[in-house]
């Protein structure tokens, strides 16, 4: 057992309920940035901040409590069982990529909003309301 | 006030939910079990990634040759992103727009410190380096192609922001961009051909740890971090060149 294994065994609830708790909490705050503001660009920082917390949430479920990054050195063919999961972390990795999509695309949609509009406020755009 | 109501219990039934779902799965556990008799598809991949392809990284190997066509499949969602993007900023010049933007381009027209310009002279060449670095050695560090072609992209904002007439040459990054589009699907379809399916990996796979190794691994991932590279440099161009171009 490595010193921080030991640590990690003897914190274990705090660690969970802190990983956890900031990743849900993190998720909650985007939601509330979506709903709640009027700025279409707090709009997807809202986003962008959801996407953090699903990742995070995403890494922590795959974690292993002693595990190493699942890389492998020569000699080390069969570290595999000491090793953290890979699969979600392969999973965020295409997640970030689609996020940065999403978030440009959207700032620029913003961007022609304002130019033909000449503002961002939800509340102002209201050429579509009857 | 009554809408404000009913996002705040929206708000506190999800995060419940959520606080309910994750209180039953605890944090550290071992979920993937025996890599000999691989039952989850996380064991296989562990267990196959170092045998049989010779991958260092792991995710490399997933994300590259387990889920390989996944991964094309983003990097054109990635080229769609740029692609719309520039579509949708594009403008005709004409008087009334000029006008609006005059007072952003005042500010974005100031010159940056001498400090700045000099710092980015001397780093913009290190972070290509290091971004190329990265992409080539996705399969034995961790990084990889999307990492590699971030960091490049950073180097070219660099130069972006700090000098007001830096330009990137369009022509040459829209070839080297479809260029390393054509050179994933080529691989893909040489799989096709040679071994029977799209992205098969050769059977050729060298040693563990080389930096030619793991067949088609490397190739597919410097393909991918040319690739990101010019299409985030070119997403950024377009955002930072919104003062009008001169006719």
């Amino acid at each position: 057992m490595t010193e921080f294994q030991i640590l990690f065994e003897q914190h274990k609830d705090l660690i969970t309920i802190a990983v956890y708790g900031t990743s849900i909490a993190l998720i909650v705050i985007g939601l509330y940035a979506v709903l709640m503001k009027k700025h279409l660009i707090k709009i997807v920082i809202g986003l962008s901040i959801m996407d953090a917390g699903i990742h995070l949430l995403f890494v922590a479920i795959g974690y292993i409590s002693g595990g190493t990054a699942p890389i492998f050195s020569r000699g080390n063919e069969n570290a595999g069982a000491r090793m953290v999961d890979p699969v979600p972390q392969a999973l965020v990795l295409t997640a970030i990529v689609i996020g940065f999509a999403i978030t440009a695309l959207a700032l620029s949609l913003i961007i022609r909003l304002y130019k033909h509009h000449h503002t961002a406020n939800i509340d102002q755009l209201n050429s579509l309301k009857w | 006030m009554f809408k404000k109501l009913i996002v705040f219990i929206l708000i506190g039934v999800i995060g419940y939910m959520l606080t309910v779902t994750f209180s039953n799965i605890p944090l550290g556990e071992n979920r993937i079990g025996s890599l000999d008799n691989p039952e989850t598809v996380s064991a296989f991949y562990l267990n196959k990634s170092p045998q049989d392809l010779k991958v260092a990284n792991t995710i490399t190997a997933i994300v590259v040759n387990f889920r390989g066509f996944d991964t094309l499949g983003e990097v054109t969602v990635l080229f769609l992103a740029a692609t719309g993007l520039a579509s949708i900023l594009y403008r005709k010049e004409d008087e009334e727009e000029e006008e609006n933007i005059k007072h952003f381009a005042h500010r974005l027209n100031l010159p940056s410190s001498s400090l700045v310009r000099t710092g980015a002279k001397i780093l913009f060449p290190l972070l290509l380096l290091l971004g190329i670095y990265v992409f080539i050695h996705g399969h034995l560090t961790p990084g990889g192609g999307f990492q590699g072609g971030a960091i490049i992209a950073t180097g070219f904002l660099l130069m972006l922001i700090s000098y007001k007439g830096f330009q990137t040459n369009h022509k040459v990054m829209v070839w080297l961009e479809s260029l390393a589009g054509l050179g994933f699907v080529g691989i893909g379809l040489y799989g096709l051909i040679a071994y029977g399916s799209f992205l098969q990996n050769t059977g050729w796979t060298g040693n563990l740890n080389d930096l030619i190794s793991g067949g088609l691994i490397p190739l597919i991932y410097i393909f991918i971090g040319i690739k990101v590279a010019t299409e985030l440099t070119n997403v950024l161009d377009i955002l930072l060149n919104i003062k009008p171009r001169k006719k």
